[in-house]
């Protein structure tokens, strides 16, 4: 317990910083949204003024930073130029659709990802390894932009899937079922682009780990007491294995987090990707900074979570910590 | 000695791969930005060696394409008129390297041949391909210097002094590493000017990779730098009365050069995708300039994916650059260097 909030206080303070951070980007550099405003010969100069005054772009940095501190505890996150509303409800609508694709695709790649790595380590060196290694070699060497852009090629030539957005223009009239449907045929090609280009290091790096372990004494003494091949690999081998699987876990949320970026706008999915770039195009400094905090959040609690898997997992930690406490209330 | 002689294939082929880029306007047929408005969205001109008699012609030829009646994007071979091939001709004026003027090509034809097809204003998409790759591949090798050189100033000084410098630069790191890169690059990118000219938008796209990327190399340097500033020559250099910065260049630099070589390696392919993201959603090197990244972006209107599929072709030319430096990158960490900490 103690262990997860000192992990917990940490990732704070980590989202502390990364404000800091972000606000200080936007301060550091010239431009804002009223500037463009200015240029507009049918805006006069007092009303930018008496706008830059009402969002209060025009005060000292600190008192900024103050002000978005408090709206953000408030729960707002500061205010959009663009739309004219509170960041926050904008961001949580298109959070929950970043999250739908990312933790689907995420799931799908390590359920595909450990038995095909299992087994190309237990293979290792004949030719089911060899040919998913040359996958997997092949696969790590197609950038995101082109798989996204063939498989959005096929949707389109096939017209099997439909090419984008996330549900059809009568979403609203059908029945339950078929708007699962609808959201599960709109959610097959992106979250296959991300599967795809998360899972060949997922393999990769599953098929090490449990090579690594395979040659331990423990294994080869199970195998030799008669222990049936599946129990042996999947019960016992993954274990001891499970360590740097679990640290790659935090790893790839990140990953498919920067990925689904792209692929979310190739396809049309209106997650943060698509938000954070017409804010990007609108200089619509709040909605940036709240789209960056937000994918943050996300990625640090994919790190909170394989903490405490890792915690879950491996009595070593959990005694680490055990014993860690009392000596650093010493020091 | 068969790991050797592999690693040895990998890098000439990933040389040859950079020869071509770097002299694109010997490889390329013609002039990048020339617009041929007879032939918007052409397809492939497809080389033959069998005329329609099913003679062997020893020298490739092309037909030339023309719009089909009654249609305004579809073209079909005109037959009656054979444009044969030549090597070594003299076309389009161009500067090698940037700077030697030269008007040498390694093929021509007689009339207009278009390899890899045209765009939407009849431009030559081989010839964008390769002076694309001029802008994708420098703008990766460059922002890879920067967060190198970043990453090992910041690296080398944290684990040279340590103290409270070492633990500000290194929760520093921490927050780089803490956010998602693609977005961290662009919030970067958000706060600057949207309109820029090709120049200050690659030398900004360049800045804003290297900015971005210095955490991890830092990271890993300090670690080298923390083992090998305790060795005994170190400290007996020290003991000498070397000057820290005399010690880092003389002693440090050249225990992180694997760690570098490594890292530079994994990130040269990444910095190249992160050019071709940003320039691809409009972010980065702008028309008329040819980038990997904006020559895909138009592949974004679904009429042009659905129909002209050539235009997906500049994305091809990253698989080989990329597969090369995975393969360099997996070699080099097999020589014995950490990947990562």
């Amino acid at each position: 317990m103690r262990y997860a909030l000192r992990r917990l206080l940490h990732a704070l303070l980590l989202l502390f910083g990364v404000s800091i951070l972000t606000f200080l980007f936007a301060a550091l550099t010239p431009g804002n949204y009223f500037d463009e405003m200015r240029l507009n010969p049918q805006i006069s100069a007092e009303t930018v003024k008496a706008l830059r005054t009402q969002y209060g772009i025009d005060r000292p940095l600190p008192i900024r930073y103050a002000h978005w501190i408090i709206s953000t505890l408030q729960g707002d996150l500061g205010f959009s130029f663009a739309y004219n509303l509170p960041v926050a409800p904008l961001l949580w609508v298109r959070a929950r659709n970043t999250l739908l694709l990312t933790i689907t695709a995420t799931a799908l790649a390590w359920l595909l990802a450990l038995p095909i790595g299992i087994w190309s380590a237990e293979k290792q060196g004949h030719w089911p390894d060899r040919t998913i290694s040359g996958v997997t070699g092949f696969l790590l060497g197609m950038p995101d932009v082109l798989l996204a852009l063939g498989f959005l090629w096929l949707a389109v030539r096939s017209r099997f899937f439909p090419s984008g957005g996330m549900t059809s223009v009568d979403f609203d009239s059908l029945h339950f079922g078929g708007q699962l449907y609808d959201l599960f045929l709109h959610l097959v090609l992106p979250a296959s682009v991300l599967v795809l280009s998360a899972f060949p290091l997922i393999v990769r790096h599953v098929r090490s780990a449990i090579a690594d372990v395979l040659h331990c004494g423990f294994l080869r003494a199970a195998e030799a007491h008669g222990v049936p091949r599946r129990p042996l690999l999947y019960r016992y081998a993954l274990r001891a294995a499970a360590n740097p699987l679990i640290s790659l876990f935090g790893f790839s949320v990140g990953a498919l987090l920067s990925g689904s970026l792209l692929v979310e706008v190739i396809f049309g999915w209106p997650g943060l990707g698509p938000l954070l770039l017409e804010a990007i195009l609108a200089r619509d400094l709040f909605v940036v900074i709240g789209g960056v905090l937000a994918s943050t959040i996300f990625l640090i609690s994919g790190n909170f979570f394989a903490d405490l898997l890792l915690y879950w997992a491996d009595p070593r930690i959990r005694r680490a910590a055990s014993f860690q406490a009392p000596e650093k209330t010493h020091a | 000695m068969n790991r050797k002689r592999a690693f040895t294939m990998l890098f000439l082929i990933l040389a040859a791969l950079h020869l071509i880029i770097a002299c694109a306007g010997f490889f390329a047929t013609y002039n990048p930005e020339e617009q041929n408005r007879e032939l918007p969205f052409a397809p492939p001109m497809r080389l033959r060696f069998f005329d329609g008699q099913g003679y062997l012609h020893a020298r490739p030829f092309a037909y030339p394409l023309r719009l089909r009646e009654g249609s305004f994007d579809e073209y079909e071979e005109d037959r009656a008129v054979k444009l044969p091939l030549h090597f070594f001709v003299s076309g389009a004026r161009y500067r090698l390297f940037g700077f030697l003027p030269m008007r040498l090509h390694l093929i021509g034809a007689e009339a207009q041949v278009h390899l890899a097809g045209t765009d939407g204003l009849g431009r030559d998409l081989f010839s964008r391909i390769l002076f694309g790759g001029q802008i994708s591949i420098l703008a990766g090798l460059l922002a890879t210097g920067l967060a190198l050189f970043f990453g090992w100033c910041i690296g080398a000084a944290a684990g040279f002094y340590g103290g409270w410098i070492d633990e500000i630069l290194m929760r520093c790191a921490e927050l780089f590493l803490a956010l998602p890169w693609l977005y961290l690059l662009f919030a970067l990118r958000a706060f600057l000017p949207l309109t820029l000219s090709p120049l200050h938008a690659f030398f900004l796209v360049v800045g804003i990779i290297g900015a971005v990327g210095w955490a991890r190399p830092a990271r890993l340097v300090r670690g080298i730098v923390l083992s090998a500033k305790e060795r005994e020559y170190v400290r007996a250099a020290r003991g000498f009365g070397a000057s820290p910065f005399y010690l880092l260049w003389r002693h440090i630099l050249p225990q992180t050069r694997n760690i570098l070589l490594t890292q530079a390696a994994i990130l040269i392919p990444q910095y190249v995708l992160a050019e071709v993201t940003l320039s691809f959603l409009g972010l980065g090197v702008p028309e008329p300039t040819p980038s990997w990244g904006n020559l895909l972006s138009s592949s974004q209107q679904y009429r042009v994916l659905a129909s002209y599929w050539w235009m997906l072709l500049p994305g091809f030319a990253l698989v080989p650059f990329f597969l090369g430096y995975l393969g360099l990158a997996s070699s080099l960490q097999e020589q014995g260097a950490p990947s990562n900490i």
